[in-house]
């Protein structure tokens, strides 16, 4: 990469950071509102998160949506049932879809490819089963009702971000930094650059030595805790969570996000979701057969844009 | 509690029947073209609602025939076009292209044929119950047995027994040795993934005689069809066949003794496979991982 090259990245991170501090700004202006900035951060989170295994470990995962449905069930029901407290509530919620991905992960590491791809759409759909089946803690189908997110209190400060949506939009874009901050070191550490040899070339990784199987897994089980801590932070966007979050078809979004947006790259999956959000928003306000648009547009970018939109932009810079 | 554990032992190997059809297509289009076919159950379910609209013209015999083979011809097209595409690329891109498809064919069924399920009528001579002992087993579960068994025994004497057969088997193991040899792999491949989609279409017309129709049934059966496949173990077609009737004989056992967890067992039935056999029952180490 050539120094230019190198600027005009700074720059567009920097535009990029710019745009989301002023987004309850700007996002009336063009027909957006607060809340749909909040939920366009959360996804992206939540496919950043999945791009962390995807893109960067080269581990296809069809079944993240089991972690952020995890996350979300456990925030909502921290609040629900054991204390009315924001950051504890993002606390368990993390630690309870982290926990599953831990220990599935230990599950099927060994297996690659088409297989692996396979076991984590199955295992995907197991919690969307309990969460559909007990009611009595979960709300069935019907999803859990009856919690709120908290007012937030430092040192005598309360900031009230249950009434205020700009204040909560601030709220998750505190938590969307610390967390792609932490990403993005970890993509610096030994432990990212090794990610990235075992993407390259699995073979020579493991001839040099590295233990691959435990790489996975670690790669694996960090990219379920940021999956979940976005699940929930999503059950506090609409004080809610139900079983479609944990629901094989969002798995599937968060992918074609992390595609759509470019997997090679650190910011794609956030683009590819605001993209995604928007088009599917857009398209369900105007004609009842969005799905089959929706449908159409993942089929075109598998076969014209497997790069992605930032991928094309990349090509684009580097030629 | 015998007699009702019996019953149930039985009931679930009768809907294993039904996973080990799906399956078997589901197994075939991945041996031979390792993509991961999500649109699996959108095809089932339009198998399912063609045979809904071509009974009144050709009966229901008619149409447990002609149906498959239509919904075979329509998945020929999508796999010229489309799916062939994406072979030799990394499993994502099946996976995502075909989670696109399954899109599109449920608002295709549904845009046709409407969001109500429907109701399908069947042959009195299937509807009633073969005796009052026992009275869950309808002549028409009978005869979904018996039309699971006749197809995979087709199937199996095909893939053994003719050339074509031969050369898909041979293909699963090694593709490469096989184009080397003069033989046409993307016909093959094209084949075969219409006899894959022959096999979901056949099981939407038997799944719409017992459950009705509806056009999001097929994403709820296709799970189970990912699970058989993987307790089986990938890769092997006698396995996928030993894998569903587990899971059937699984998720039978469990409804008499804790219900709300039928469908939750097939999954942890699963998780100890891969704990002790992490290929699956008669998977090898080696294929297609």
């Amino acid at each position: 990469m050539n120094s230019r090259a190198g600027a005009a990245r700074q720059a567009g991170t920097a535009l990029l950071w710019a745009a989301l501090l002023l987004a309850p700004y700007w996002l009336p202006w063009v027909g957006g509102y607060t809340a749909l900035g909040a939920r366009v951060l959360v996804l992206g989170l939540a496919a950043m998160s999945l791009n962390f295994l995807l893109g960067f470990t080269g581990v296809v995962s069809f079944g993240h949506a089991a972690y952020f449905g995890l996350g979300a069930y456990g925030a909502g029901l921290t609040l629900k049932l054991l204390a009315h407290s924001t950051p504890l509530a993002l606390f368990f919620g993390t630690l309870a879809g982290g926990i599953a991905g831990a220990l599935l992960g230990a599950l099927i590491v060994h297996l690659r490819g088409v297989y692996f791809a396979m076991v984590t759409i199955a295992f995907g759909q197991v919690f969307y089963y309990i969460a559909f089946r007990w009611n009595s803690l979960t709300g069935g189908d019907d999803g859990l009702r009856g919690f709120a997110r908290q007012p937030l209190h430092f040192a005598g400060y309360a900031i009230d971000i249950l009434n205020n949506g700009h204040a909560f939009y601030y709220f998750v874009l505190v938590c969307f930094a610390v967390t792609v901050g932490v990403m993005a070191l970890i993509l610096r550490s030994p432990l990212g650059r090794t990610m990235l040899a075992i993407r390259e070339n699995e073979r020579r990784a493991r001839f040099l030595g590295i233990p691959v199987e435990r790489h996975i897994w670690v790669a694996f089980t960090l990219s379920c805790f940021f999956t979940s801590l976005a699940g929930a932070l999503y059950a506090m966007v609409n004080n809610f969570a139900d079983p479609m979050g944990l629901h094989w078809s969002l798995s599937g979004d968060l992918v074609i996000m992390a595609v759509m947006g470019g997997m090679r790259s650190f910011w794609g999956p956030l683009v590819g979701a605001a993209v995604f959000v928007v088009v599917q928003d857009f398209l369900s306000s105007i004609t009842t057969n969005w799905m089959s648009f929706v449908g159409l547009l993942i089929v075109l970018v598998v076969l014209f844009f497997p790069r992605g939109l930032l991928g094309l932009a990349q090509r684009r810079g580097e030629a | 509690m015998t007699q009702l554990l019996l019953f149930n032992a039985i009931n679930g190997l009768i809907i294993g029947a039904f996973y080990v059809l799906m399956a078997l297509g589901l197994s075939l289009i991945l041996n031979l073209s390792g993509v991961i076919n999500f649109a699996h159950g959108g095809f089932l379910v339009l198998g399912g609602y063609l045979a809904y609209a071509l009974t009144p013209y050709v009966g229901f015999w008619g149409a447990l025939l002609i149906a498959p083979l239509l919904t075979a011809g329509v998945g020929f097209v999508v796999e010229r076009l489309m799916v062939r595409r994406v072979y030799g690329r990394d499993p994502l891109y099946g996976l995502l292209l075909t989670f696109g498809l399954a899109f599109i064919l449920e608002d295709g069924t549904r845009s046709i044929w409407g969001a109500q399920g429907l109701p399908v009528s069947i042959p009195a001579v299937l509807a009633r119950p073969l005796s009052s002992d026992f009275f869950f087993i309808t002549g028409y579960r009978l005869f979904m047995v018996g039309t699971v068994a006749a197809a995979v025994f087709l199937l199996f004497a095909l893939l053994r027994y003719t050339r074509v057969g031969i050369r898909i088997r041979a293909g699963t193991l090694d593709l490469d040795t096989v184009s080397a040899l003069g033989i046409n792999v993307r016909g093959l491949r094209s084949l075969n993934f219409a006899a894959g989609i022959f096999l979901a279409g056949l099981s939407g017309v038997l799944a719409g005689g017992q459950l009705g129709l509806e056009p999001t049934m097929g994403t709820g059966l296709l799970m189970p069809g990912f699970v058989a496949i993987i307790v089986g173990g990938v890769g092997s077609l006698p396995g996928t066949l030993l894998g569903g009737l587990l899971i059937g004989l699984a998720s039978g056992v469990t409804a008499v003794f804790f219900p709300s967890a039928s469908e939750a067992v097939i999954y942890i039935l699963m998780a100890v496979v891969l704990m002790v056999r992490p290929h699956g029952l008669l998977g090898e180490e080696g294929l297609l991982t």
